[in-house]
């Protein structure tokens, strides 16, 4: 399958980037690993006119850490991450998803900033970076501006981002020594989640949890959070893990099936996580 | 649009036009006529296209030439030294790793990688390390013993390792 005609532009640096995408209009989109984008453009779903290519962009693909707070460039393949001792020493949640997403050939091209613009709420990464707080550090055309990862999803494969903004950085709480669990469940080891389940201890003792494919964004399960706040035991308060969800039914899994595989799968994170003992 | 690129393929310099839209697995195929790679799903879920690029294994299917620009790529054409085959290669021959052959090359590719990044491992990390690549005729037992095999007798083996750059853990300021 060949993509639709467009003009492959490389990005030598921010400022170009910009300054190409001012130049290409709206039918212009920016590639980053391209594992999302490319097998859209070659079923026809995506056509873009331009492709202006970040990848080359070293600034993208920093890895800080400064006052408690990871600072991972948008640009960074789950590969980086999955190298990362910092990474997995501070963020062991993050490090423990990005090892299941896809395969190591996709882990290899795919960026972590292209699956947030993206907004697939069956990826991965979203869902934890609800779950980890994580802020998102954009750049458009009137400047840089901060959106909480909890308000950037707005809907199926819609998000916060303007055509014409950049995803610079994502920064996240370091969190190291405190408890967690990533539950997913797929028919096929590389396929996505049909459920998946983020759950974070923070640094006051309390719990986020966030879940994957329950909702047209990655789903914060208010109720769980607010029945381990209670004092309800962890089987209790997984129970609620669906309510006021909205999953898709498709082939793989119906509503009511995906909903009990969030309580179930939220059980088994939560217990990971620490809670009940 | 179009390109002039540059590559290095299995060491040899290669300089083209290219299409914008043109995906490095063509480049192989069509321009460079390197058949052994091969397409399969063609949307970066079988991993029969797999090739080494910068030494790291990726799905040429889902990358353009022109983004592969400047780019080092190691095909199963590529792992022979002087006729002689790569352990991997030698692996899949002596624990009888294909039947018939089409995910092969980038069953071989793939595992190549996997040995840059672990040279030894356990037989889930290689079930593990080979998600990406799928069979449908061995049920995967018998590559999984190649792959195991070629670990005891070599690993990746010198074409692969000459070409692995420094892939070293991102750096943290």
């Amino acid at each position: 399958m060949i993509p639709a005609a467009f003009d492959y532009l490389r990005a030598e640096s921010l400022e170009h980037a910009t300054a190409l995408k001012a130049e290409q209009g709206e039918d212009a989109k920016f590639l980053a690993g391209g594992h999302s984008l490319i097998p859209l453009m070659k079923f026809r779903l995506a056509a873009p006119t331009a492709l202006i290519d970040l990848s080359g962009l070293g600034e993208l693909r920093t890895l800080e850490q400064t006052d408690g707070t990871l600072r991972l460039g948008a640009g960074l393949r789950y590969r980086d991450l999955e190298l990362s001792s910092v990474v997995r020493e501070q963020l062991p949640l993050l490090a423990a998803a990005v090892a299941s997403v896809g395969d190591r050939q996709v882990r290899a091209r795919g960026t972590i900033g292209g699956a947030v613009v993206h907004g697939d709420p069956a990826a991965d990464v979203p869902a934890v970076l609800v779950a980890l707080d994580a802020t998102l550090l954009l750049r458009g055309p009137d400047g840089e501006r901060e959106v909480a990862a909890q308000d950037f999803f707005v809907d199926f494969w819609e998000t916060a981002a303007g055509p014409d903004d950049i995803l610079l950085e994502i920064r996240v709480p370091a969190l190291p020594g405190r408890g967690w669990g990533f539950q997913k469940f797929r028919q096929r080891s590389q396929d996505w989640a049909t459920v998946g389940v983020a759950v974070q201890e923070r640094a006051d003792g309390a719990r986020a949890v966030a879940l994957v494919n329950m909702a047209a964004v990655p789903f914060r399960a208010r109720a769980v959070e607010e029945a381990l706040a209670a004092g309800d035991g962890v089987d209790a308060a997984a129970a609620r893990a669906a309510e006021g969800g909205a999953p898709p039914s498709d082939l793989r899994a119906d509503a009511a099936y995906r909903s009990h595989l969030a309580q179930v799968l939220t059980a088994k994170a939560l217990r990971d996580a620490g809670a009940g003992r | 649009m179009r390109h002039d690129v540059e590559l290095r393929v299995n060491g040899v310099r290669t300089t083209h036009t290219v299409e914008s839209r043109q995906l490095l697995v063509h480049y192989l195929r069509e321009t460079l006529g390197l058949t052994g790679t091969h397409v399969g799903c063609d949307t970066s879920n079988c991993g029969a296209c797999t090739v080494l690029l910068d030494g790291v294994a990726v799905k040429s299917c889902t990358v353009f030439t022109a983004a592969a620009d400047g780019g080092e790529v190691v095909t199963v054409e590529g792992l022979a030294v002087d006729g002689e085959m790569s352990p991997v290669q030698e692996g899949f021959r002596q624990c009888h790793g294909l039947q018939c052959g089409y995910c092969t090359p980038g069953m071989v590719v793939s595992a190549t990688g996997l040995l840059l990044d672990n040279p030894q491992p356990t037989p889930e990390e290689v079930r593990e390390g080979l998600e990406g690549n799928l069979c449908r005729c061995t049920g995967y037992q018998m590559i999984v013993e190649s792959v195991l095999w070629a670990a005891e007798h070599g690993g990746p083996g010198e074409a692969a390792r000459r070409v692995t750059g420094a892939d070293a853990e991102v750096g943290t300021r």
